[in-house]
């Protein structure tokens, strides 16, 4: 026992974990791992034929960390900044490092901007945002969502009261707010 | 597939990728997986996730298109890619850490370049499509063997490499007791492969009862079931005979469950990067000088970690994003001798079409889902 120097045994043997477990054992020697060493010079294993990579063409001001001496030769271009959103994101990258609260805080306050601005401007489109198809809760109906939840110590069922109230919340309060705003100035 | 916002996706046409490089490749995709990870960038905890971006590092498929500079693919290959991207030749690739590599992320340096998970991770468009970019496609992507099941490639692009990796960072020693926290796919992988590594024992903790019962069947583990006990930590002191376990692996992440504030906060309000309750009982239950892994994802944003009780406790924390490549050959070792049969833990497979409600049953936990591949149209 912990008390003293000795630990309780383990309740089989290697041999017994050796004939139940398949594979038990087969990277017993650590040299075996795959990433020991950690540093292991990579020299003519990677594939690659370059010292320093080509350079990806930059089609627009591509946002970059500051913590960076220039921009990667290689890069994604998906969703190009665009509107408030872009012009926050554009500012997170061109004033904080990721050492900086306010860079991830500017990004997720622009990532919700965004949904908001998408949001709106998919009811002037053919496709406007659909709550049922795009959250994929009708699969609450097709694929037991009910038997999965009912019945079963599920850690996450004491959430299930109250998340309708958070989600919801805000925009009763938004939408209270709006009203007493309202007949306030109806009422000057 | 494109996001639209916190818990929305749905499927829209794209223009499909071109060669924006020498090394470019495009892959058509065949297979897709939805990872735990990717509910990070579902829930809006990711910083810089942009509404029309395309999720999914979990891919394999045929080589359709090659750049100029190409010499190992050939259009018609079929790959499985890893989903870090790397460059080959920067100060981290040159030693191993893939996905550490500097030269493909321009939008942040402490993170490498990731297929599909927000511009934090370098703005690439990931798998969960019909077409995909893959940039170095002669570092990156390996030729599926003719023996190896596609069902099997696809889980070796992350889940399977990542779990294996997650008891690898554990320093597992012969005899060691090791406890997993988290069944999911990653953790039932790290279980399993703990015992490759010579384990005494491993002990899993979750609170899905179907995925502790996948942990007791695959991975051959004790398990936990932590809401039946008022303290988890406590119990893992009395199954460990009041040492701990010698090795303690976080394979949940920042999103763990279990205590309502910090689900409101972080899950609901995203008022933090996501709770970090997995690792701070990872780090109060293994020993005195033991080791904690951590494969779990967490984001930049901050996280209230039990640090104190951490350096209190001589602990060794060592973690990473997996060299998924690195791992390669001696994983498609450990399947060809049987040791390993990674699609056993495949619950679902959705058409690319219904991925919404593959990402709400993966997200909700129902219908036994343990882990969706996803079905491109005409694969």
């Amino acid at each position: 026992m912990v008390y003293t120097s000795k630990r309780a045994p383990l309740a089989e043997t290697t041999d017994q974990l050796r004939a139940r477990i398949p594979g038990w054992g087969a990277d017993l020697d650590p040299k075996d791992r795959p990433s020991v060493p950690k540093l292991l010079w990579q020299e003519d294993q990677t594939g690659a034929h370059w010292e320093f990579p080509e350079c990806q063409p930059e089609k627009w001001p591509r946002e970059r960390s500051i913590e960076h001496a220039f921009l990667t030769p290689v890069f994604g271009t998906s969703c190009p900044p665009r509107g408030l959103s872009g012009a926050v994101r554009k500012m997170a990258y061109r004033k904080y490092s990721e050492g900086r609260a306010a860079h991830w805080l500017l990004l997720l306050a622009a990532d919700r901007v965004d949904a908001w601005e998408h949001h709106l401007r998919s009811f002037a489109t053919l496709h406007p945002d659909n709550p049922i198809t795009e959250t994929g809760v009708a699969s609450e109906f097709s694929r037991h969502g009910i038997s999965s939840r009912v019945g079963k110590k599920r850690a996450d069922v004491k959430h299930h009261l109250l998340d309708p109230l958070i989600v919801a919340g805000p925009w009763v309060l938004a939408g209270g707010l709006l009203v007493a705003a309202v007949r306030k100035a109806i009422r000057r | 597939m494109v996001y639209r916002g916190p818990y929305k996706v749905r499927v829209e046409e794209k223009e499909v990728p071109a060669i924006e490089h020498p090394n470019d490749a495009i892959v058509r995709v065949s297979l897709a997986a939805i990872c735990g990870s990717d509910l990070h960038l579902y829930h809006g905890m990711m910083p810089d996730t942009r509404v029309g971006f395309t999720f999914g590092h979990e891919f394999v498929g045929v080589v359709e298109d090659v750049g100029s500079g190409v010499r190992s693919l050939r259009r018609g290959d079929r790959v499985m890619v890893p989903f870090n991207i790397f460059c080959g030749t920067c100060w981290f690739c040159a030693r191993g850490l893939y996905s550490n590599c500097h030269n493909v992320n321009p939008n942040a340096t402490a993170v490498g370049g990731i297929y599909g998970y927000s511009h934090t991770g370098g703005g690439y468009d990931g798998g969960q499509a019909e077409f995909v970019r893959v940039p170095f496609a002669d570092v990156g992507p390996t030729v599926i063997p003719e023996w190896m099941d596609e069902e099997d490639a696809v889980l070796l692009t992350d889940a399977l490499v990542t779990g294996y990796f997650g008891a690898q960072l554990g320093d597992i020693v012969e005899g060691d007791v090791v406890v997993v926290f988290g069944a999911g796919p990653v953790g039932l992988f790290a279980a399993k492969s703990a015992w490759l590594m010579g384990a005494g024992r491993v002990i899993v903790v979750d609170h899905l009862e179907y995925r502790l019962e996948k942990a007791r069947t695959f991975a051959h583990a004790e398990t936990c079931n932590f809401t039946e006990y008022d303290d988890i930590v406590v119990q893992m002191k009395k199954l460990t005979d009041h040492l701990g376990a010698d090795v303690a692996i976080d394979a949940v992440g920042a999103e763990a469950d279990g205590n309502l504030i910090q689900h409101v906060t972080s899950a609901k309000l995203k008022l933090q990067g996501g709770s970090p309750i997995a690792l701070n009982w990872a780090i109060d239950s293994v020993r005195k000088a033991g080791t904690v892994s951590v494969m779990g994802a967490y984001g930049p944003m901050f996280s209230a970690v039990k640090f104190g009780d951490a350096l209190n406790k001589g602990l060794t924390l060592r973690m990473n994003q997996c060299p998924v490549k690195r791992q390669w050959p001696r994983l498609f070792e450990h399947i060809r001798n049987g040791y390993l049969k990674p699609s056993d833990i495949v619950t679902h497979r959705i058409p690319l079409e219904h991925i919404a409600e593959g990402y709400h049953i993966f997200s909700a936990k129902l219908d036994g889902c343990i882990k969706p591949l996803i079905v491109p149209s005409g694969s």
